[in-house]
């Protein structure tokens, strides 16, 4: 998965900072130069203090979305009915952390360690994607994620890969690579269960309506209400805008769901054949800030999970940092 | 013609051990002390998943078994055939880790003894998880030198977890009560006694390297009974879990 349409900033500092506006002109220039030109960004080259600002808080909070992510559908692992499940289901959240490994590796190479970041997540000072603060009740969730949040995080990565920052790019396009097969098992359990029994169907219909709303959320405020500067997007660091993903993504989406003979909970949810474009229920924005802002159903567990492994890993993490010791004898 | 009930003693309990540790393993996915380890734990945990469920294959195709979901999700626990070991609590790292190395070096023992096997699906198999199994001995011994070695604390978990570990470890080597003789006469392996001393012959020379204070061999009294169907308490509650999904209707398809 999982990197959200939209990225996460503290009020107030959308803006470029006073001294970057005026910083070193020509070098400025150049460096957009080169992005505009369609040239990749590598770690030694110049680039502006806010770039690498932005960069780094995006692909950090990507980096915990991955690891977060983890959580929910790592629960089921343990419960996935049968071998073929249980093995792509571990196979599945195994490469969640692998993504995870790699986007800290991209964001290391802009200066701050993977230490630093993950204890900026623990902290709270660092965000991951909304949608990993709901709960994944049954096994139909886990369908529900696997195809249609990975989907959706697929149409944000894809845009992303295309971006200006080489190391995030080259990330994003092993990680779009994986997650196309997470999809298809997404998929094929979805539909698994929307064939199967009266109950099974019963069962993801409900999860389907669980999750909609999230994954509405998951690209972010419409753009109308959207301060993001249009500096990100010059910069490349910002692909595409939130409303342009999800319509990208209802448009391949939604028709999926409807053939299967499920139903979605928007009454209004059409595509408009004059415009093109989807329409559909604003969903509740204010319940969207309310879980960044810690109060979704599992904000606190989530990270209290996170900080449990750390604590309990950390005489590893410590071990490892030490040179062989070469006992002479055992020791009683 | 090799005696079919003494086969399948021998490839449920292979099975189940195979199983029960893959399901511990994956519980530490999302969860390893750096996350390099947890996808090391992920990936063994999908080899011995999948190791168990291609002996349970061999059961069904060969052997008149049932169905292997059905035989893994569905069994009562008393039919269950697995060691002690693989039944504990994952705990802390250092028993984890410690578990890995002993059951993954017992693991490989007992698949090179098959490759000589007379039951030619056991033969097959062996020789298709031999390039597995030598990078899960490879990471085990690795990290049993580097933590037995990284000062006090690291140490002395490795040591207590040793202590701990030993003995249920060498309840592995359980003997059948029935069917050792004549799986040994068979020549489908050459038995639980053999493999024990090969075992010990193979984790002693790591364990001393690592400065790791050894149990007497004398001294050790294996921890059995999980051959018989006789369990530790973790057992059922493990396999609660790992069949609530399926049990919700067993005729579907998942």
């Amino acid at each position: 998965m999982y990197g959200g349409g939209y990225i996460f900033d503290e009020p107030n500092r959308n803006q470029l900072r006073e001294e970057q506006q005026h910083d070193e002109p020509e070098k400025l220039a150049a460096f957009e130069a080169r992005i505009a030109n369609g040239e990749k960004i590598e770690p030694g080259d110049w680039m502006p203090a806010e770039y690498r600002r932005q960069l780094i808080r995006l692909i950090e909070q990507h980096a915990h979305s991955e690891i977060i992510g983890a959580l929910p559908e790592g629960t089921w692992i343990t419960r996935a009915p049968g071998f073929k499940r249980k093995l792509a289901l571990i196979a599945k959240v195994q490469d969640e952390i692998g993504h995870g490994q790699l986007l800290y590796n991209a964001a290391e190479t802009l200066g701050k360690s993977r230490e630093a970041m993950i204890n900026d997540l623990l902290s709270g000072k660092s965000k991951y994607s909304n949608v990993f603060n709901y709960p994944a009740e049954t096994w139909a969730d886990v369908a529900v994620i696997g195809f249609l949040i990975d989907a959706a995080a697929i149409v944000n990565q894809v845009a992303n890969a295309k971006g200006s920052y080489g190391p995030y790019c080259r990330a994003l396009e092993r990680i779009c690579y994986e997650e196309s097969f997470h999809l298809k098992q997404g998929h094929d359990a979805f539909i698994e269960l929307a064939t199967g029994t009266p109950a099974q169907k019963q069962m993801l219909q409900d999860a389907l309506n669980r999750w909609w709303q999230p994954i509405m959320h998951f690209f972010g405020p419409p753009d109308k209400s959207s301060s993001h500067s249009e500096k990100l997007m010059q910069w490349k660091v910002k692909m595409a805008s939130n409303d342009d993903m999800r319509n990208q993504f209802l448009e391949s989406y939604v028709p999926k769901i409807w053939e299967l003979g499920l139903t979605l909970p928007d009454p209004v949810l059409r595509k408009n054949t004059a415009t093109g474009r989807w329409e559909y229920s604003d969903p509740d924005w204010d319940e969207f800030f309310r879980v960044i802002n810690g109060g979704g159903p599992c904000n606190m567990e989530r990270l209290q999970v996170r900080k449990w492994a750390e604590e309990r890993g950390r005489w590893v993490r410590k071990a490892l940092m030490k040179p062989m010791e070469k006992r002479v004898l055992p020791v009683a | 013609m090799i005696n079919s009930a003494a086969l399948t003693d021998l490839i449920i309990k292979m099975a189940d051990d195979e199983l029960i540790q893959g399901h511990r393993n994956s519980e530490w996915t999302g969860l390893g002390p750096v996350m390099e380890e947890d996808i090391a734990f992920s990936s063994m945990a999908q080899d011995k998943i999948g190791h168990a469920w291609a002996l349970y294959r061999i059961l069904y195709e060969d052997l008149g078994g049932r169905h292997p979901d059905a035989f893994a999700f569905l069994r009562p626990e008393k039919e269950f055939k697995s060691s002690h070991l693989v039944e504990m609590p994952n705990g802390e790292y250092d028993f984890s880790l410690m578990r890995h190395f002993l059951f993954d070096q017992a693991e490989a023992i007992r698949y090179e003894s098959l490759q000589d096997s007379s039951y030619e699906p056991l033969r097959l198999l062996s020789k298709k998880v031999k390039g597995e199994l030598k990078y899960h001995t490879l990471h085990a011994n690795a990290w049993i030198m580097q933590l037995s070695q990284a000062g006090e604390e690291s140490y002395n978990r490795m040591q207590q977890a040793l202590n701990y570990a030993f003995a249920l470890a060498a309840g592995i080597f359980e003997p059948s009560q029935e069917y050792e003789e004549v799986l040994i006469a068979d020549k489908v392996y050459p038995g639980e006694k053999v493999l024990y001393q090969r075992w010990l012959d193979r984790v002693y020379p790591v364990l001393v390297k690592a400065s790791l204070n050894l149990p007497e061999i004398s001294d050790i009294v294996p921890v059995y009974g999980g051959r018989q169907g006789i369990h530790t308490p973790y057992l059922q509650p493990l396999l609660k879990e790992m069949s609530e999904v399926f049990n919700l209707d067993t005729e579907a398809s998942w």
